[in-house]
């Protein structure tokens, strides 16, 4: 076995957004029969080939840790959270494009997240309000994922998806919007920009036992 | 009895209380999810409004306002209006939503719904049975079946919640029940957790490769033929799952421990930040308070015993005991009639004013504390039920403190209930929620620091 690097992403939003189901998706290629709430921090693993069939391909274990709770929990429950956001690599924003308020609480969520990152640009925030001028030097990549898309009705769809670019610009991430897990095929194009070399992950089209 | 009517308005009040109720389900409520049934908040906001309206009828009454008259139409507006929400409206609506979350039934939800609802009225009327709430000479569809039920419920609540909060108030505020927690005991708890959390990652990883392996083998196995070949796919395929199912059960294990560190470490760190806190003024004047309240709960829970063992029933209220007192025994001569308005009035506001706002504290607790975006409507709605009832009990019981001029209009408007069997009841579940609450605590008291030695 080739010695494979440690990649560390973690999976942050409100609950009953579909963390774990997501976590569940990537990792298992099934989707996850009975989610339920997650208490403290599960993690899920997923071997992915980077520059498959390229000489210089390698293959890493992606970590995905999906951390449990809200924005609004005790200043305990956040102090003890605040354990897994040590040595990050990239965070996945998860938001129910059903529910307005988990898209706002994303901006809580990430400045939880980046404030614990020993970063060496040292992010400063100004008591908890959110300032974009962080997040286009941050450099740990974002991704933001919308979920539960098929459950909107066609006549809102193109408000929403404008009201997530917004979004995604803010946070100078990448952004994907995603459709009831139980469709047959489901691919998904990863970028992580600044992340050391400029690295683009493909997944393959997931196939369902 | 009282001075003068002066005109009160009596409306906008109402109007008050259902914005209220409107403010507080949507800023400390639902400030994390999004209103998307409108209908819950509206009935949220009713029922806050009419259980307000009552203690609001109660002051009227002690001041005088309106007419005699025209406050005992507004106490049989309000009742049967209270009635009909907390029998009809709030629980069917409890039933609609608890049926729209389960996908089999989605289909044919208001009749669901209604199934529901009869089974709650089923039971809600075989409440009656085991309790001598009602005289005998009570028809059988009169508003006394509804609101003796309805009292039951709320008395139980009421003496349950009160019970536990004349226990847990004191231990909250005091110190001297605060484990010794050291920075150090919490960062080993951290370390270890992130530890198992590492030893899951190690676990998982081994799975996935072993997974991906099987795979792979599994097409190269397609290409082996002959006797041997099957031999060979089929043993190593079983020791490959045997091993990931032995793999399998340690990540479970170690998931299941990385739950309790967490909850442990949470633990650890909300007794650190009251630590911190009790060393600042606020801190310090709240154990003082502690050591007031302990003395008022050993007090309550000792005339609680007396009332049951004795058989009591309290007589006069404390406003016209207290005025006698001072009378007879200290020989000091006042305007009884002026004094005994406003002292009723302040005690009775000052009863109407904490029962709310702990009620709502206690409300918001519970529901940021197990609601999910799913249940959250059926949650809010089964607050909204238990807040109805807690008010309309709260008038019931209030009765007791209440001079016998103010007593009256309760009694007449709620009809001729055996109000000396809420009170024994309410002792009774008092004393037992009480002595429970003692245990329990002690229980897990004791259990903390032993807990994390084992760990």
């Amino acid at each position: 076995m080739a010695s494979l690097d440690r990649v560390k992403v973690l999976v942050l939003g409100d609950s009953g957004v579909g963390k774990s189901s997501l976590v569940h998706l990537l990792c298992q290629n099934q989707v996850l029969g009975n989610p339920s709430w997650t208490v403290g921090c599960s993690v899920d693993v997923r071997v992915q080939d980077y520059k498959e069939g390229t000489p210089e391909e390698k293959t890493y274990y992606i970590e995905l840790w999906d951390v449990g709770g809200s924005v609004g929990s005790a200043s305990s429950v956040k102090s003890t959270r605040a354990v897994f956001y040590n040595s990050v690599n990239g965070i996945i924003l998860v938001h129910d494009l059903t529910n307005k308020k988990s898209s706002q609480n994303l901006y809580r969520w990430s400045l939880e997240a980046l404030n614990k990152d020993s970063s060496p640009t040292g992010v400063i925030v100004s008591n908890g309000d959110y300032d974009r001028e962080q997040f286009a030097e941050n450099p740990v990549p974002l991704l933001l994922i919308g979920t539960k898309f098929d459950q909107i009705p066609e006549n809102k769809r193109n408000e929403v998806l404008t009201r997530t670019a917004f979004l995604s610009e803010d946070f100078n991430a990448e952004e994907i919007n995603l459709c009831n897990f139980n469709t047959t095929f489901l691919s998904l194009s990863l970028q992580m920009t600044g992340f050391t070399d400029r690295k683009r992950f493909n997944f393959k089209s997931l196939h369902y036992d | 009895s009282s001075s003068s009517s002066i005109y009160f308005p009596f409306y906008p009040w109402q109007v008050l209380f259902f914005g209220f109720g409107w403010l507080f389900f949507m800023r400390q409520l639902f400030k994390d999810y999004e209103v998307r049934q409108y209908v819950v908040q509206v009935v949220f906001s009713v029922t806050f409004a009419f259980s307000c309206t009552m203690f609001e009828l109660i002051i009227f009454e002690i001041l005088g306002a309106l007419s005699s008259s025209s406050r005992y139409f507004h106490w049989k507006l309000n009742l049967y209006v209270i009635l009909l929400v907390l029998i009809f409206v709030v629980p069917f609506y409890i039933g609609y939503f608890v049926v729209s979350n389960i996908r089999l039934l989605q289909r044919q939800r208001l009749l669901f719904a209604c199934m529901v609802w009869f089974t709650f009225m089923y039971f809600f009327w075989k409440l009656g049975d085991p309790f001598p709430i009602l005289s005998p000479k009570h028809g059988i569809l009169s508003i006394e079946q509804l609101i003796s039920r309805v009292g039951v419920i709320g008395v139980t609540l009421m003496a349950l919640l009160s019970g536990f909060g004349a226990v847990n108030c004191p231990y909250t505020y005091m110190s001297y029940f605060l484990r010794n927690v050291t920075d150090s005991d919490i960062l080993a708890l951290e370390r270890r957790l992130l530890q198992t959390m590492d030893m899951i990652v190690s676990k998982k990883k081994r799975i996935a490769m072993t997974r991906r392996q099987m795979y792979q083998r599994g097409e190269d196995q397609n290409k082996q033929t002959g006797f041997w070949g099957m031999i060979k796919s089929v043993t190593s395929t079983q020791t490959g799952s045997e091993n990931l199912s032995l793999i399998q059960q340690e990540v479970d294990a170690l998931e299941e421990l990385s739950r309790q560190l967490f909850l442990e470490t949470v633990d650890l760190q909300a007794t650190k930040e009251r630590i911190e806190y009790s060393k600042t003024f606020q801190g310090k004047y709240f154990n003082f308070l502690g050591y007031f309240f302990s003395i008022y709960c050993v007090w309550k829970i000792f005339m609680a015993t007396i009332n049951i063992v004795f058989d009591r029933v309290g007589k006069t209220d404390p406003v016209t005991r207290g005025i006698e007192i001072t009378v007879n025994y200290l020989g000091i001569q006042f305007d009884v009639k002026f004094w005994s308005q406003h002292i009723s009035f302040i005690l009775v506001g000052i009863i109407i004013v904490t029962s709310i706002r702990g009620l709502l504290i206690t409300l918001t607790k519970f529901f940021c504390a197990i609601s999910s975006s799913k249940s959250s409507n059926v949650i809010v709605l089964v607050l909204a039920q238990i807040m109805g009832m807690y008010f309309v009990s709260s008038v019931l019981l209030m009765r007791m403190s209440m001079p016998l001029e103010y007593r009256s209009i309760v009694t007449e408007v709620l009809g001729e209930l055996q109000f000396n069997f809420y009170h024994r009841w309410f002792d009774v579940i008092f004393l037992v929620s009480a002595l429970s609450s003692i245990l329990f605590l002690y229980l897990a008291h004791k259990q903390a620091p032993e807990k994390h030695m084992a760990l």
